[in-house]
């Protein structure tokens, strides 16, 4: 089963567990309904419908109220670290998080006690984490955009705001950047690199670009960035290998902002409406 | 005043190499009193700080520096701004001469318009000057920074320095400012 751990922006938002069900432009854990827009329920959204659409279990959600105080960071590491050892997952999913390093190491430290090790996803802030942490090694896949693919890319930076001008962000520099980022240690073990091309790396290189169709107006959009996520994470879970998770993940993407016919103004919740259907063509297609 | 204004270039020294520490920050002060203030202030206000001395790479302020959680650095700043307290300078334990981000990227749509600085990306919509879309980011003030500002126009909105708490927080801050010098007439 897929777990997808995050936040809402919401402060004293409980800590919620269980399994995602979506409705109405919402998502349902426990008894709670927070709307789909952004962040991290965009991500459990797309990968509900992704999922879904497969015929498999609805993925496990972890969420928590936090408005960058990192206070709901804080507590959901430390339920995390309680919880973890006992579940049975074999795909997880860490996303917008307060970048605590002491947390990370504790995380690591309780996902080492499951009994088997899931495959390890990170995006947004887990993801600085497990780069600041030096083991970004450890990961078996990162889904940066490129601002965040120079930030991986700079050894020297602690978050992508201190990320040296050198590095930002030519989409042309992006084979140099994701060569740099594994020369230092700084990447998972594959890279989906999220922009105007998307791009599948592993240590040795580029194993797959993926450019169409294009609409210029997903790169305003929050949001896309977070499906994409969704929906390799419940790729990946469906038992299907990384490198073929990711090119079916990246062409759904687009095809469904394809879908969206979208303007810099369109919220994402137009993209996850359209997942089955892009998702069904690309599968046929394969 | 920006509180990163007062680096001093000088070689560049040392990478993530201390893991340990890579989320921590150092803030500089004009003189020790400030650094017994401010140590007050963020405690009490239940921050994980500590005062050490400064790293050789850091050349301004006291023979005192606070050590905070770097990526809380707007909210940590906004607090001793409105004690009277604003660091001289607020930089990384790992990389004290690194530079926040100072480049945009600017994509003209037609009717809208997008920077992006460092990781974050705003929109906006020319003619009325609302903002249609915050993108990017990776800390969780990101998703509450678009819920209040998306739907807002520039000059009603509240700023990201006003209510974020993040480094990704003050990158949509940088943005929010260059968009404005692109809007203005």
């Amino acid at each position: 089963m897929l777990a997808i751990v995050g936040t809402v922006p919401s402060e004293g938002f409980p800590i919620i567990s269980g399994k995602i069900t979506l409705d109405d432009g919402h998502i349902r854990i426990d008894d709670e309904r927070v709307s789909v827009n952004r962040g991290t329920t965009a991500l459990m959204a797309a990968a509900t419908k992704t999922a879904e659409t497969l015929g498999r279990p609805a993925p496990f959600g972890y969420l928590v109220g936090d408005i960058g105080r990192g206070k709901g960071s804080r507590h959901l590491y430390k339920y995390l670290t309680e919880q973890l050892p006992h579940a049975n997952f074999q795909t997880l999913t860490f996303h917008y998080l307060q970048p605590i390093l002491n947390w990370h190491e504790h995380l690591q430290q309780a996902i080492d006690e499951m009994k088997e090790r899931p495959t390890l996803i990170a995006d947004a802030g887990f993801m600085y984490a497990a780069k600041m942490s030096g083991k970004a090694s450890q990961y078996d896949l990162f889904t940066p955009d490129i601002g965040e693919l120079a930030f991986l890319a700079d050894e020297k930076a602690p978050h992508p705001f201190y990320t040296r001008g050198f590095m930002l962000h030519d989409e042309n520099r992006v084979p140099d950047l994701i060569s740099r980022a594994y020369a230092h240690n700084n990447a998972a073990r594959f890279l989906l690199v999220k922009g105007r091309q998307d791009y599948l790396a592993n240590r040795e290189g580029i194993l797959e670009t993926v450019d169409n169709p294009v609409e210029e107006a997903l790169e305003a959009m929050g949001g896309t960035g977070d499906t994409l996520t969704g929906l390799v994470s419940a790729l990946i879970d469906s038992g299907m290998a990384i490198e073929e998770a990711a090119v079916v993940a990246m062409k759904t993407n687009r095809l469904a902002g394809h879908y969206a016919k979208p303007t810099p103004a369109t919220q994402v919740a137009e993209i996850i409406h359209h997942i089955p259907k892009a998702l069904a063509e690309i599968l046929e297609k394969r | 005043m920006s509180p990163f204004s007062f680096f001093k270039s000088k070689q560049e020294q040392g990478a993530l190499g201390n893991h340990g520490n890579a989320d921590r920050g150092i803030m500089v002060f004009e003189n020790t009193s400030e650094v017994i203030q401010a140590e007050n202030v963020l405690k009490k206000e239940g921050w994980e700080i500590r005062v050490m001395g400064p790293p050789p790479e850091i050349q301004s302020g006291c023979d005192l520096v606070v050590e905070f959680p770097l990526i809380e650095e707007l909210n940590i700043f906004r607090t001793l701004e409105k004690e009277g307290l604003p660091p001289l300078e607020m930089v990384p334990v790992t990389s004290p001469l690194l530079q926040p981000v100072d480049l945009f990227q600017i994509k003209d749509f037609g009717e809208h318009i997008m920077v992006r600085a460092a990781n974050m990306k705003l929109t906006v919509e020319k003619a009325t000057g609302n903002i249609v879309n915050v993108s990017g980011g990776g800390c969780p003030d990101v998703p509450y920074l678009a819920y209040e500002m998306v739907g807002q126009t520039l000059t009603n909105a509240p700023s990201p320095r006003e209510i974020g708490h993040t480094l990704c927080g003050y990158a949509l801050q940088l943005a929010y400012e260059e968009i404005q010098r692109q809007c203005s007439p």
